[in-house]
């Protein structure tokens, strides 16, 4: 597949963006076919917002050049626009406002006109099973209702690339499974989505491309299946009867194996890269025979989570709220 | 097309439904933008908005009127007979200049607004329409305009009910509407300016009341300055707010003389044409 212009909704070259002294992101390239689903995976602060809003030209950038859907978000930000819709982290609705008329004052601003527009309205409300809550304010939507009309309000033109800042963020399982399926959807509609997560497991089941960012600078890029066979054939999981042995049993492991180990916030259990499984018997042997008490071990295909952690050298923080802040108000 | 085939739609939609997703995604028509509307028609959708926003949160009108109603009851009945002879005479005193204040007051509420809309990522979605980038803000002003046109209205009233009466009459009383307005317009642009700059809507009302109880009560609101020492009186004169409250009593009362509508025009005049283009540089910087 070549990657020419004309199937590339995102095409961006070095991108760059600072805040004062900090580097938000420091030098991006990112290919983005049409149609595709693509994943930008990084922790908190990594820079994933801040490269969103600069394709979605809403911060400049302040090196580096990008086309979304053939336009420079430079010199022609008013045609990028035209072509793309954004769905941030927090609702960006009018929550005096109810649902219908939040999608009404899109649709005019779109330039629907009368009708048009409260037909529009009712189609997309109906399409995200919200016709009941039409009338209701917004800020008596729960969650995932939220959730929903924020991407309906994305959605009132059909967009070329659809971004969406990590599209799942607060929600309970059974509202994320819902917008998975919905942006599953949409990619078949032959929308392009570029989405921000730092959950493994959602650019997981959901990109088919996954790039990797860490302190503002992509650090890998891949099918989820490239990024997991780049940290070798496999993962050796063991499970300490005896957690006060963890720290000797990690520096054992990281020894016979030669990668970093990653220790499991419950306690007891490590995993490590392996690079086959012979290696892996050797070194649970070597395990044992240094009088470590095994509960468990086995190898299997490294996760999103231990590839972050092979590429990144720590883990990928996913559930922790973004800052105290937010989780005083929770 | 595939509806048609009745057979797996039962099963099928139970599916979904138990996946908790929205069945009706792919049947969503694919919209391609109509013709881009103008920048007037994107102003005016804002300005819809706000009009919503009367229906959807009339409380807003309480807080618009409640100071103003306090201050005409307590200034006339309480200091009315002290500092005018009669409750009656100070009322026709004070009128035009609770209006003035009511309206330099309200101003703050839109950059309360803006504040708001900043801080929930309202405006990350304009600014990712195609739309004209000052829309959102010439529709604030429409919405401005109408709190300014209801309060001063709910505060005439309550004047007339009390005894006020314009000497002027309608004409004069249309006109001193008018000249709120415009006052209104000017106001707006230095708390939008204040609401682009400031964080959290509540420091914007804490800053903006900061620099306008001094302003508004070093005038001739309220009181006469002749009784004032003369450093004081020296600023009351030329404080834009005495400008504007003597303009608004001379069309009220039909004496008026063009170079005090003058003198009161300048003030927002100024206002406009030196926030207008720092609201749009702000907006863009952002």
């Amino acid at each position: 597949m070549t990657n020419d212009a004309s199937n590339l909704a995102i095409c961006a070259r070095g991108l760059v963006r600072r805040f004062g002294d900090l580097t938000a992101v420091a030098g991006i390239d990112l290919d983005v076919r049409r149609g595709m689903i693509f994943a930008v995976l990084g922790p908190n602060g990594a820079g994933k917002t801040t490269l969103l809003r600069m394709l979605a030209t809403l911060t400049a950038a302040d090196d580096g050049t990008a086309t979304v859907m053939g336009h420079d978000i430079a010199a022609a930000p008013q045609k990028v626009r035209a072509s793309i819709a954004m769905t941030g982290q927090f609702a960006s609705l009018d929550e005096d406002l109810t649902g219908r008329d939040n999608l009404m004052m899109l649709a005019r601003l779109w330039g629907f006109r009368g009708r048009a527009a409260r037909i529009r309205a009712d189609e997309l409300l109906a399409a995200f099973e919200l016709s009941g809550a039409a009338r209701k304010q917004v800020k008596d939507y729960s969650g995932g209702m939220r959730r929903r009309l924020d991407i309906a309000a994305s959605l009132v033109v059909t967009p070329g690339v659809l971004f969406l800042d990590e599209p799942t963020t607060g929600l309970d399982p059974s509202a994320r499974k819902g917008v998975w399926h919905l942006i599953r959807q949409l990619a078949e509609s032959g929308v392009t989505i570029l989405l921000t997560t730092q959950y493994l497991e959602e650019a997981d089941q959901l990109a088919e491309r996954i790039a990797v960012i860490d302190h503002g600078r992509k650090i890998a890029e891949g099918t989820s299946r490239e990024l997991k066979a780049a940290t070798g054939s496999g993962v050796l999981h063991v499970s300490l009867a005896d957690q006060s042995q963890l720290e000797a049993a990690a520096e054992l492991l990281a020894a016979r194996l030669g990668s970093a180990v990653q220790r499991s916030p419950e306690g007891a259990e490590l995993s490590v890269p392996a690079g086959n499984a012979a290696d892996a018997n050797a070194a649970i042997a070597a395990l044992i025979a240094a009088g470590v008490s095994v509960a468990d071990f086995r190898l299997g295909a490294p996760s999103l989570d231990e590839v972050f952690f092979a590429l990144t050298g720590q883990p990928a923080t996913s559930e922790t709220p973004q800052n105290p802040e937010e989780a005083a108000a929770s | 097309m595939s509806d048609i085939t009745a057979a797996p739609a039962e099963p099928l939609r139970k599916d979904r439904a138990a996946l908790g997703g929205a069945p009706g995604i792919a049947a969503l028509r694919h919209i391609a933008p109509p013709a881009p509307p103008g920048p007037m028609s994107n102003a005016l959708v804002f300005g819809w908005r706000a009009i919503l926003k009367f229906r959807h949160v009339p409380e807003q009108l309480f807080d618009l009127v409640m100071t103003p109603i306090m201050f005409t009851l307590l200034f006339t009945f309480v200091f009315g007979g002290a500092l005018a002879g009669s409750p009656g005479e100070y009322l026709q005193f004070f009128l035009p200049g609770i209006l003035v204040q009511t309206v330099v007051f309200n101003s703050v509420y839109s950059g309360m607004g803006l504040s708001t809309d900043f801080q929930k990522g309202l405006f990350d979605r304009f600014r990712t329409l195609p739309i004209w980038s000052l829309a959102p803000f010439a529709g604030l002003m429409v919405g401005d305009l109408l709190r300014h046109l209801i309060a001063g209205g709910i505060i005439l009233g309550i004047g007339l009910i009390l005894g006020y009466r314009p000497e002027a009459g309608v004409i004069g009383t249309l006109l001193a509407f008018a000249m709120l307005l415009s006052i209104g317009f000017g106001m707006g642009w230095v708390f939008i300016v204040l609401g682009l700059l400031v964080r959290t809507p509540m420091t914007v009302m804490t800053l903006g009341f900061t620099i306008l109880f001094p302003v508004t009560f070093a005038s001739n609101i309220m009181v006469d300055p002749a009784t004032m020492p003369g450093w004081l009186r020296s600023f009351v004169e030329v404080n834009p707010i005495s400008l504007m409250a003597t303009a608004l009593r001379g069309l009220m009362s039909g004496t008026a003389s063009l170079s005090q509508i003058g003198l009161a025009l300048i003030g927002p005049v100024v206002l406009t044409l030196v926030m207008a283009p720092l609201v749009l540089w702000l907006y863009r910087r952002r």
